[in-house]
Formats: C-alpha cells, sequence, structure tokens
C-alpha cells in the first residue's frame, strides 16, 4: 500500500476542518454559564482523548492481525498508532490539567474517573517503546509488541470499569457527557472537532507510515546499487524496520 | 491446540523413530509445576526474598508514615501496596531460570502444548504469593495493624488475597514471559506490571478497608469480588490466547 497518496489533499481537509471547528468553537458555540471561556477547552481535550482511545485499540487490533499473519507491515502499523496516541495522550494530559485548574482550582483531581483512567492507560503505554528497545532480535521485538499491544489494549476496557467502580457511589459525575445534555450549538463544533481530531490522527499516521516505507525502500535500494557493505546496518532502535529486499 | 513436533516420520522407511507420543496437557503442567516447586525448595530464592521485603516495607512504612498503628483506608493501602510490590520481585525471576539454563528450549522440544507452561507458571507463582501472605499478613497484623479483626474479617480477606493472587499470578506469567526476553528486565516488570493491576489495588483495597476498621469491622462489599473476578476471567482469556507467542523460540 501507498501511504504518500493523496497526503496533501488529506493534510488540506485536516487543516480546514480543524480551523472551522476552532472557528465554530469560539465564535457560534455560546459561552458556558458556569465556566465560561474556559470551557472551550472541552472541543479540544474531549476529542483528542477519544482519538488518542481508539487509536490505542486499533494499535491492538493491527497487533492481532500482526500475530495472525506474521507480516511485519502490521507491527509497523501498530507501533505507529500507538506512538501517535502516546503523543496525543500527552496532551490529553495537559488539556485536562488545566482545564481541572480552570473549573475546579487544582492542577490534579481525582475525583473525575475518567482523567484518571486514562493517566493509568498512558502510564501503562509509555513502557511500550522502552520495552521494544530493550529487545534486540527484531522478530521477537515484533511478537513481543504485539503481545503487549493485545494485553493493553484489552486493559483499556476494563480499566475504564474498575475506575468508574471505585468513584460510583462516593462522588456523582458532575459534567454532562459530550452525548447526553449538551446543548445543539455546542455539538456541531463538538462533532466537528471530532472529526477534525480523527482526520489529523490520520493524516499523522499515513505521513509516518510513507516516511518509515520510504526510508525502508531507499535502504534497499541503496543496497542494491551499492552492495551490501555500502550501507550501515540498522542501530538498535524501538522502531520496527520492514524487511530490506 | 494442536500439538507440535508431532510430525509423524516419512512412511516410506521401515526404521522410523516410533512416532512421538503426545503428552496431556495435565501430565505436563503436573511435571512442570514439580519442577517449578522443587527448585523453590531446594534452592529458596523468590519467597524468602519476598517475605523478607515485605516485612522491611512495613519497617519503613512504620517509619515514613509516622504511626505505630494504622487502620482503615490507610491499613488497607499499607497492606496492598506492600504484597504488590513484593509480588514484583516474585515475577521478575519467574522466567529468569528457564530463560538462562535453556529450559524453554527443553519445554518447547516436548511434544504437548504451550499451555501447560502458562499453567504451571501462573499456578507456581500463585502459591509462591500465598506463601508469601502467609508471612506478611500475620507481620502486618503484628507489627502496625491498630484494631484487631474478628476471624470472619480474616476469612474475608483470604477471599479476596486469593482472587486477587489469581490476578496477579495471571498478569506476573505474562509480564514475566516478556520481560525476561529483554535486557533491562527488572526494570520493565514494575514498569508494566503496576499500571496492570491497578483495577487489582482499586478492588482489593477497597474490599479490604471496611474490614480492619477501628471500631470493629464491617462486611465485605461482593461487588469488590466480582470486580476481581472479571478480571481474573478476563486476564485468564488473554494470557491462554497470547501466551504461544511469547515462547516460540
Amino acid at each position: 500500500m501507498l501511504y504518500g497518496t493523496r497526503l496533501r489533499a488529506l493534510s488540506i481537509a485536516t487543516l480546514v476542518t480543524m480551523t472551522a471547528a476552532l472557528a465554530l468553537a469560539f465564535f457560534y458555540a455560546p459561552m458556558d454559564a458556569d465556566q465560561g471561556f474556559m470551557q472551550k477547552i472541552f472541543y479540544i481535550h474531549v476529542p483528542m482523548g477519544i482519538v488518542a482511545l481508539c487509536g490505542f485499540v486499533w494499535g491492538g487490533i493491527n497487533a492481532i492481525q500482526h500475530l495472525r499473519t506474521r507480516d511485519p507491515k502490521y507491527d509497523l502499523r501498530s507501533y505507529v498508532a500507538i506512538h501517535l496516541s502516546l503523543i496525543l495522550g500527552a496532551g490529553v494530559l495537559v488539556t485536562g490539567s488545566i482545564w481541572a485548574k480552570a473549573s475546579w482550582g487544582h492542577w490534579w483531581v481525582w475525583d473525575e474517573p475518567t482523567l484518571v483512567s486514562f493517566l493509568i492507560v498512558f502510564l501503562l503505554y509509555a513502557t511500550y517503546q522502552p520495552m521494544r528497545f530493550s529487545i534486540e532480535d527484531r522478530e521477537k521485538q515484533a511478537r513481543y509488541a504485539s503481545v503487549f499491544a493485545v494485553t493493553a489494549g484489552a486493559f483499556v476496557p476494563l480499566n475504564f470499569i474498575a475506575v468508574r467502580l471505585a468513584q460510583a457511589y462516593t462522588h456523582p459525575r458532575v459534567f454532562a457527557t459530550a452525548d447526553g445534555g449538551l446543548p445543539a450549538k455546542m455539538q456541531l463544533p463538538f462533532y466537528l472537532s471530532f472529526l477534525g481530531m480523527t482526520l489529523l490522527y490520520i493524516t499523522l499516521w499515513r505521513y509516518e507510515m510513507a516516511s518509515k516505507n520510504t526510508s525502508a525502500k531507499l535502504r534497499s535500494l541503496r543496497r542494491k546499487l551499492a552492495g551490501d557493505d555500502a550501507v550501515a546496518p540498522a542501530g538498535r532502535t524501538a522502531a520496527p524496520s520492514l524487511p530490506t529486499t | 491446540m494442536s500439538a507440535r513436533a508431532t510430525e509423524p516420520a516419512s512412511s516410506e522407511s521401515d526404521e522410523a523413530l516410533p512416532e512421538p507420543r503426545y503428552v496431556p496437557l495435565r501430565t505436563a503442567v503436573r511435571a512442570l509445576l514439580r519442577k517449578e516447586l522443587a527448585l523453590e525448595l531446594r534452592a529458596p530464592q523468590a519467597v524468602p526474598a519476598m517475605a523478607l521485603f515485605s516485612v522491611t516495607t512495613l519497617v519503613v512504612f512504620h517509619f515514613a508514615l509516622q504511626r505505630g498503628v494504622v487502620d482503615g483506608d490507610l491499613a488497607s493501602g499499607v497492606l496492598w501496596v506492600t504484597l504488590l510490590f513484593a509480588a514484583m520481585l516474585g515475577i521478575s525471576r519467574l522466567f529468569v531460570a528457564d530463560h538462562e539454563e535453556g529450559g524453554l528450549d527443553g519445554f518447547l522440544l516436548a511434544p504437548t502444548d504451550r499451555t501447560a507452561l502458562l499453567v504451571a507458571k501462573a499456578v507456581g507463582l500463585f502459591a509462591f504469593l500465598v506463601a508469601l501472605e502467609v508471612v506478611a499478613v500475620p507481620a502486618f497484623a503484628l507489627l502496625l495493624l491498630g484494631p484487631s479483626p474478628s476471624l470472619a474479617a480474616y476469612g474475608q480477606l483470604a477471599v479476596l488475597l486469593v482472587l486477587a493472587d489469581a490476578g496477579i499470578a495471571l498478569v506476573g506469567t505474562l509480564v514475566g514471559a516478556i520481560a525476561v526476553q529483554t535486557r533491562t528486565r527488572d526494570l520493565i516488570v514494575p514498569l508494566m506490571a503496576l499500571p496492570l493491576l491497578i483495577p487489582v489495588v482499586i478492588a482489593a483495597a477497597r474490599g479490604t478497608s471496611p474490614l480492619v476498621l477501628q471500631g470493629g469491622s464491617q462486611g465485605l462489599e461482593v461487588r469488590w469480588l466480582f470486580v476481581l473476578g472479571l478480571y481474573d476471567l478476563v486476564f485468564g482469556l488473554l494470557a491462554y490466547a497470547l501466551f504461544d507467542f511469547l515462547i516460540e523460540d
């Protein structure tokens, strides 16, 4: 599959959607009665969180494919998906923290089960790269990373249930969730922002896939032209490498 | 699961080796478990380290919290942090001997299901954890616990411990099998296992705190047993599905 095709169109679509979503969020959506301007961060924070979690699960699905077919392509897909979700995840924690400071006065509150669950998931996935890096054998690295990705992907919903249960009776949820109780004028910017964030994720994913594939191709071409000795072997890295032919 | 290495020798030659017999799962598990326990009995390594570590951690808690006695939430937290961290030691040792002495290669040559190793390792780790708790829980009650819970409360604690141990044993076997192949084994184990075990900590700590209240223990909430049971079930199935991929070479 060629990941580099139509990347320009995809990038433009992402840019347009994100700009439109932010414009709507700032100028069209009504001010929140309680929180005022600070509530605007919701249009970034929530879509980012959902997309990051979906990315983790998608990494798990690709990992299942990798274990079934042993095709390194799926390992690369899973790696890039998790890698990008980790970056978005850091963004989710930072924006969530800012929102918590603005609305509750503290940078971190343990009463918000979704944010706490997200932190646990983030901490778990943060071991993905160190684990890959410390396994030298390429084939083994890919296989073990896939096992980890499947386990962690299944852990995500389980963890959300457990954290929610831990607080269900002591702290009722203060905030309406995105689907219930959101006024119509807030819904449109939210869904548009969600679409924009999804497009952003897909675009970044395809950029990284294209880059990784191109480097692999370049290496094998160099090897064919100049001989095996001319190309230095790939150093130890956490990233999967496609087989060079 | 199909048997590996049971390809019949070519039928043309009369002097073909006898076809290897498939070892049933139960026999294989029994043999592996016996090996595991015999190793630990002859050269005790994991269990004494875990037990000693747990007692030391209790002493550290005494000084760090600056308290002579604890009860309720705090007692429950101290107990579970101690047990969980002690369990990390056992998990990082779990596959080391097999990896270094070639036990895994030997097992792979045996005509049996690879799930046998998962079951034997998980049951072995479970036994180590029970042995750890036989030391750590009385030490905790003696050194730090303020109230003296009734026998019934200890019974309920035992149920919680068994369910939590099952979860720790399953996750520990998976993580231990991954970590033994990495160069930084002792770093990967806690980093990976602790987040995975957070749901166990939530359910176990919440379930334990009403048992160790100052004013006499209240009953155990069944909800937490369900959470632990669900966790054990999910990770049991995951480990069953994924373990084969971890011991391929």
